[in-house]
């Protein structure tokens, strides 16, 4: 803790210090916790986080990935290297199953963002997970800008935006009956420059892929998209090698790259913050169906 | 769009600090506008965002880009035109990040600007200089006070409707400086500005040559907010206890909580309630390593020298500065359930720091008019965003402190045990 003058906080601080607190009251209210993680840097944050809150003992709950099947494979590699070092229990929730078993259906375009909703509501309902950490902030999106610390869901994972529990001082309501869950957003008053300051305070190890690198890449609507088994060339379409790195990590045939020279965590910070465009708006083209797609996928249960 | 006046270099993170602000007044008064102004003005705005605005305005048949769009997020609330609940937005300059906590006006949304406020540092009150102070003006000075929000600012908006007349300044501004006296404000300023063209937000404006105060930009970076912590009364409610199950560490045993209040050394000779059993810090623990003493907000673990039961719900203090070990409370209650209203003889769930436990209304001894500060003593309930004196009966004792000496030991919320929604928030005023 820096202390320039007595008694000092950093907003940096100030925000580990409610997360840290947040995950504890989950922990000590809860019967089932779990924390979904995608190997983005956000529940890569989260993680670091829950490390912090319960040292010396180990991370007293499992960690969630909701696996679309469509993945980098650097972000693979990093959260089993992860879990293996903090001795981490791993539940994979799989789309891919899910469509074989006939859960769920895939969908004409092949994009599985939507179809994942079903298959982390079964592995809440299998595990019998009550309270969820999830990694979203309230500075993606304007409908998450309205969602609670704790955000409660019926049992059938639903959000309400109408009828949430006001949310007073650190006092956070997590009482629900049985089959229903809290989702916990412990990043809900961080920015994705709060982010990236704190990866390079904490020398928080990520993914190789937030970083620049040469791939190849095709443009599509503005957005670079890496070609891959997930993504391949259209008609017309022609593909270069360029400079990219990616602000989001989400499903492989989905999340575009921005180009970039940042290779280091200082640059990526200079980067953001001298950045006209939102992140989702850069790099995911599940958000741009309509105005209103992330609080329609919220209401069905989306993360 | 003018200009934007501010530069956001990448400031070193570890100098800047945290303000938490909670804005009230309704969409007339151009609130989202000035919030939309201040994100604007210090380069929050993205440019996606600015065209998602633009585009929305042109086809609303908006005559100039609507920023009140970017803060409504909902879909009913963009139907409507209106603001339903409290949204959180971000910004920062080199000197502070700010989180604001935007919540609409309304009488109905009492409940609202009392959730947004019970966390904030600072509250911004709208009025528009061609009205003046209204009914709601009022309403949110006197919330401000009841949550006891240290810093008030007053926004005169739309001064560019009233050609910058200092008198409408000056009228509004006696007026509120003398309602605001009958209140605990501890630190008010007012602010002329036109968030529609930027006046006074985040520089000073050459339309107020007789205003010599701060820009509201400038009011908000600077104004001085460590000394609203309370670094005098040692609180520290145990959150829970970490017992590592490890060959590696062996008895560990930490009581991890945030500091509510005081400071913590090791060494210093504490008092745990409600045993009443003493001892003394061993070490206070961060994943970083331990550390020379700890104070709010941080979120430590503590070790003590002996070994004594302490589980959650516990508090840690000092023996000679202890808050009150409590079952019968005296507290004002924001109702904020439309389902039923509080009643006597109600019971209800109550969470109180990191305690829970039940507790019976046992009296009401009045209901607030928030408008008008009259107190109605026949009132038999309280309905959804009222406000009222109440005294409640504890099943354990509460580990409690008047709201107005610590706002984490001193509030609490009810909560109704078979819908489990949140009804309630309580400022204590006695506990004994």
């Amino acid at each position: 803790m820096s202390q320039t003058k007595p008694y000092r906080v950093s907003h940096l601080d100030a925000l580990e210090a409610e997360s840290i607190f947040v995950m504890r009251e989950v922990m000590a209210e809860f019967e089932r916790p779990v924390l979904l993680f995608s190997g983005g840097k956000d529940s890569i944050v989260m993680l670091r986080l829950a490390e912090k809150a319960f040292a010396p003992a180990r991370i007293p709950f499992p960690v969630m990935h909701v696996d679309t099947g469509h993945n980098f494979a650097e972000v693979l590699e990093y959260r089993d290297t992860r879990v293996a070092t903090l001795g981490l229990n791993l539940v994979v929730a799989s789309v891919q199953e899910a469509i074989e078993t006939g859960l769920v259906r895939e969908l004409p375009d092949g994009t599985r963002n939507r179809i994942q909703t079903p298959v982390l509501l079964a592995a809440v309902e299998k595990y019998r997970f009550d309270a969820l950490f999830g990694g979203a902030r309230r500075d993606e999106e304007k409908a998450r800008a309205k969602e609670r610390m704790f955000s409660f869901r019926d049992e059938f994972g639903q959000w309400d935006p109408k009828n949430q529990r006001p949310e007073l001082w650190g006092l956070y309501n997590g009482k629900h009956h049985p089959g229903e869950s809290i989702r916990v957003f412990p990043l809900s008053n961080w920015t994705e420059l709060d982010v990236w300051h704190y990866i390079a305070k904490e020398q928080i190890p990520l993914p190789s892929i937030y970083y620049a690198h040469d791939r190849e890449v095709v443009e599509r609507g503005g957005m670079f998209y890496a070609v891959n088994e997930f993504i391949r060339l259209r008609d017309g379409e022609t593909s270069e090698v360029r400079r990219v790195r990616y602000r989001t990590v989400g499903d492989a045939s989905q999340t575009a790259a921005v180009l970039s020279e940042a290779d280091t965590v200082e640059k990526v910070i200079d980067e953001v913050a001298a950045t006209r465009i939102t992140e989702r708006g850069a790099t995911r083209g599940d958000d741009k169906v309509s105005e209103a797609a992330m609080e329609d996928r919220k209401r069905e249960g989306y993360f | 769009m003018s200009q934007a006046v501010l530069e956001t270099e990448t400031a070193p993170a570890a100098r800047m600090d945290l303000l938490r602000f909670a804005t009230a007044g309704s969409v007339d008064d151009g609130k989202s506008t000035l919030i939309g102004r201040l994100l604007y003005d210090t380069k929050t705005i993205f440019a996606d965002q600015l065209e998602a605005v633009e585009a929305a305005s042109a086809s609303r048949g908006d005559e100039y880009t609507n920023l009140a769009l970017l803060t409504d997020g909902l879909r009913a609330e963009r139907e409507q035109g209106i603001t339903i609940d409290v949204a959180y937005r971000y910004f920062a300059t080199p000197r502070r990040k700010f989180i604001i906590a935007d919540t609409p006006g309304h009488i109905q949304y009492t409940r609202n600007m009392v959730t947004g406020a019970s966390t904030a540092d600072l509250a911004l009150i709208l009025v528009d200089a061609r009205k003046g102070l209204v009914e709601q003006s009022r309403r949110h000075a006197f919330l401000t006070s009841l949550l006891r929000v240290p810093h008030l600012v007053l926004c005169i908006n739309k001064m560019d409707l009233v050609d910058w007349d200092k008198a409408v300044y000056d009228k509004i501004a006696d007026e509120f400086t003398s309602f605001a006296a009958k209140l605990e404000i501890g630190d008010l300023t007012i602010i002329p500005v036109s968030a529609l063209n930027g006046d006074n937000i985040a520089s000073r404006s050459e339309n107020s040559p007789w205003y010599d105060g701060p820009s509201l930009l400038h009011h908000l970076e600077h104004v001085h907010i460590a000394s609203d912590r309370n670094l005098v009364d040692v609180r520290f409610p145990v959150q829970y206890v970490i017992r590592p199950q490890s060959t590696t560490v062996t008895d560990y045993r930490g009581y991890a909580g945030q500091v509510a209040s005081g400071v913590l050394k090791p060494g210093d000779e504490v008092m745990v309630l409600p045993s009443g059993m003493t001892s003394t810090i061993a070490g206070i623990d961060t994943a970083d390593g331990p550390v020379d003493e700890a104070f709010p907000p941080m979120s430590v673990t503590v070790r003590l020298n002996d070994e004594i039961d302490i589980s959650r719900g516990d508090l840690i203090c000092r023996p000679h500065n202890a808050p009150a070990v409590a079952q019968d409370i005296e507290a004002m209650i924001c109702w904020m359930d439309e389902t039923a209203p509080l009643r006597v003889g109600g019971k209800y769930a109550i969470k109180h720091t990191t305690r829970t436990a039940r507790t019976v209304v046992r009296g009401l001894q009045y209901r607030l008019d928030v408008n008008t500060l009259h107190r109605d003593e026949q009132a038999g309930e309280l309905q959804l965003n009222e406000i009222g004196r109440v005294r409640l009966r504890t099943t354990v004792p509460l580990l409690a402190d008047e709201y107005r000496r610590n706002r984490t030991t001193g509030g609490f919320i009810l909560i109704d045990e078979s819908t489990n929604r949140t009804v309630g928030a309580g400022m204590i005023i006695e506990a004994q």
